[in-house]
């Protein structure tokens, strides 16, 4: 991305002679919060277009409807097995867009960064998000940084908040579950979370378990494409599966039924669970959703779903009932009952 | 998966269920001792799944249930002071103590971390050099020997900035305890089967010729608990009282005879109280007096601390098997999980709270066809 202001052999995605880290001044509006855009930001997320640099950026919209998503991302820590802080605060608030049916159309991206943050980090998490974007093939269009004293931030954070078109005849939300609907999930759970937990400090354990982080619009475009009339979308990401089922049966005021034998679980998943005492079905995903397709619909979803390379090992979990509105139960493994609940925090891994 | 799916399979438990069936020919009541055995009946749904006159009571074989009310409060104060970096298992984090709770100290600004090993907690206090490590030192047996290791080679590394907290328990006094209670109605015990990987089988001959019970060494999977439960079933329709080793993947009659040695030099046996139980004679272990210097509790000169347990908390009567989580009345209504009022309701593994995750509807209200598995 050369640049007529780009002096001195400037190079992409190092941009600041004599900063290797990020001090206050970066995020003081004046030049080095400058040469943080036009030699760090600008480069990595505008697609070639010369840009006119603006207080907000303009998007040009056909007529219907717009969907709008925000996320904060505070991960720890920032790098983690497959992924990081950035295709996360990319990806998350894609998926958030298109568990809507919306395609992505613009994204801002806000950063809180420590003083002190080695550049070469939020050059390598800016690069992230910057292919993750590409990936989804959504612009970030706008931005803001700001840069906090040590140890007010835990190296950084961000926030993305994204605008998404929802196409004609396309109603995805939670008061649309019916009973009859049929439930599918997309693919394997607790990937995500079983890979940051293994290199957390204090929890550090030797797994090849990588993050599923993944932008779903193209997935959920191929399943509306098949069947508009999907009834809900939900990606299990923080409290996992068992999180948007609970939500979706309690905003729905419906009960909802699953197979414990039907969720596919990675074996090291389900190795790191056994030994740390948690709940796959509580772990975060981070490019997995949950569909609620009437079943007229199912197979062609299903179709749809199996020749995408993020939905190919989709499978039918469960069914909505009309009984025990509110509640969700699981028949487990030996063919017994037993209610399904969200945890009242984070998970906490047992003693013995 | 290894140890996962073998000991999950539907086929199998069938065929074990059945077996537990055809030989039962009156009613029996077996407890399962350890808390991980419950989490996994009520998860399973194992107790649905047998004959109407089996009927399983869950024992105290909680960590986190059983530790004493002024221990936590002891830990809280601790933890709170600016000095302090305070290790805990993560599930004990939210056990209450009479006013707060670890993660809320954390809030209120105490550096309060949740480990995974007591060896962290001794990498953290040659790191820290500055700081003061306390690591909360709770369990039974299972963990007793990294425990007790991590005060060793705090010791063996000269770190004057390491203690524990210590509120070691032990099972075979807790067994007796309840065996020798008025108004036992136990028949038969499954015995921790991790516990007894470190302590072996021995010590649970002389309660067996006591009490003339059967004492079955169980695993955690759905086969295991459920090859535990036929097994004490198959004795007590003989006649018989034997200790049997149920799981013998992982245990042997003689122990971890190494993890033995390690918890001798460091622990001495002493009595303890246990939460909602009262004290038992013998049933805990403590430092060692060449240890002593790594006593939190003097160190930080919390031994004073003396908290009275809840009236409205009848943990005391569940953690003994004599009544069920849903029989209190405070079950679910003043005492839930974001509201507890005993140590049962917090832990994973605790009886009350295994309930109210998986048993607030009754089995009648809920019916499902098995789901046709459409997966890909």
């Amino acid at each position: 991305m050369a640049d007529a202001r780009d002096v001195d052999g400037w190079t992409c995605p190092v941009p600041l002679r004599g900063h290797d880290r990020i001090v206050m001044g970066h995020g003081g509006g004046g030049k080095l919060s400058s040469e943080l855009i036009e030699h760090l930001f600008v480069p990595a997320f505008n697609d070639g277009a010369r840009i006119e640099l603006h207080d907000a950026a303009t998007v040009p919209v056909a007529t219907g409807r717009l969907a709008f998503a925000t996320d904060s991302y505070v991960v720890r820590p920032l790098f983690f097995a497959g992924g990081c802080i950035g295709d996360l605060a990319v990806n998350g608030t894609v998926n958030d867009l298109a568990m809507s049916g919306a395609q992505p159309i613009a994204m801002s991206a806000g950063f809180i960064l420590e003083e002190g943050l080695p550049m070469a980090t939020l050059a390598a998490v800016v690069e992230a998000m910057a292919m993750a974007a590409a990936t989804a093939g959504v612009q970030i269009v706008t931005g803001d940084t700001k840069v906090v004293g040590v140890g007010q931030a835990d190296g950084m954070y961000v926030n993305t908040a994204g605008i998404g078109m929802i196409p004609e005849h396309v109603d995805i939300r939670p008061g649309r579950a019916r009973p009859g609907d049929v439930v599918i999930l997309s693919g394997p759970i607790g990937e995500h979370g079983v890979a940051v937990l293994s290199t957390r400090e204090g929890f550090e354990f030797g797994t090849d378990v990588r993050t599923d982080s993944a932008a779903l619009n193209g997935l959920v475009g191929d399943m509306i494409a098949a069947f508009a009339d999907i009834h809900v979308l939900r990606d299990a990401t923080r409290g996992g599966v068992t999180a948007v089922l609970c939500e979706i049966a309690a905003s729905a005021q419906l009960g909802i039924e699953f197979d414990e034998r039907a969720i596919p679980i990675p074996p090291a998943v389900a190795a790191a669970c056994s030994f740390l005492g948690l709940d796959a079905m509580h772990i975060a995903n981070e490019g997995k959703l949950v569909a609620f397709v009437p079943p007229r619909g199912v197979d062609d979803v299903m179709d749809a779903m199996h020749r995408h390379d993020l939905g190919r090992e989709a499978c039918v979990i469960g069914r909505v009932v009309a009984d025990h509105p509110g509640t969700v139960v699981a028949r487990t493994a030996l063919g017994a009952l037993r209610v399904v609940d969200v945890p009242l925090g984070e998970q906490l891994p047992r003693i013995c | 998966m290894k140890y996962l799916d073998e000991f999950n399979d539907p086929g199998l438990a069938a065929s074990l269920l059945g077996e537990i069936a055809a030989v039962t020919t009156r009613p029996w009541t077996i407890m399962e001792v350890c808390g991980g055995q419950t989490h996994s009946i009520i998860r399973n749904g194992i107790d649905q799944l047998l004959p109407d006159t089996i009927e399983l009571v869950h024992g105290p074989g909680c960590p986190v249930c059983v530790t004493p009310l002024n221990i936590i409060d002891q830990a809280l104060s601790i933890a709170a002071l600016p000095e302090v970096i305070f290790c805990s298992f993560g599930d004990m984090l939210r056990v209450p103590g009479s006013g707060s709770d670890l993660l809320r100290v954390r809030s209120e600004g105490g550096d309060v971390r949740a480990v995974y090993s007591p060896l962290d907690a001794v990498k953290l206090a040659a790191d820290h050099p500055e700081r003061q490590v306390v690591f909360f030192a709770v369990g039974f047996e299972t963990t007793a020997p990294a425990n007790a290791m991590a005060v060793h080679l705090a010791e063996q590394r000269g770190l004057d900035n390491f203690s524990v907290l210590v509120s070691h328990v032990l099972v075979p006094p807790a067994i007796e305890a309840i065996a020798s209670s008025q108004g036992s109605r136990i028949d038969g015990f499954l015995a921790a089967g991790h516990v007894c990987s470190v302590m072996g089988t021995r010590q649970y001959e002389p309660l067996v010729e006591r009490f003339s019970v059967p004492i079955v060494v169980t695993g955690f999977e759905p086969l295991d608990v459920l090859d535990g439960i036929r097994r004490v079933v198959v004795q007590l329709e003989s006649g018989q009282a034997r200790v049997e080793n149920a799981y013998p993947r992982v245990v042997t009659e003689q122990g971890n005879v190494t993890a033995q040695q390690m918890l001798d030099e460091v622990f001495d046996v002493c009595d303890r109280n246990w939460r909602g139980i009262g004290e038992i004679p013998r049933s805990g272990w403590r430092l060692a007096d060449r240890y002593a210097r790594f006593d939190a509790a003097a160190r930080f000169a919390v031994d004073g601390i003396d908290t009275p347990e809840s009236g409205r908390c009848r943990s005391g009567d569940v953690l003994r098997g004599l009544i069920k989580p849903s029989e209190c009345a405070a079950f679910g209504v003043e005492c839930t999980p974001r509201t507890p009022l005993g140590a049962p309701m917090v832990s994973s593994e605790g009886a009350c709270a295994a309930y109210h995750q998986y048993r607030r509807l009754s089995v009648d209200e809920i019916s499902m066809p098995p789901t046709s598995n459409h997966r890909g």
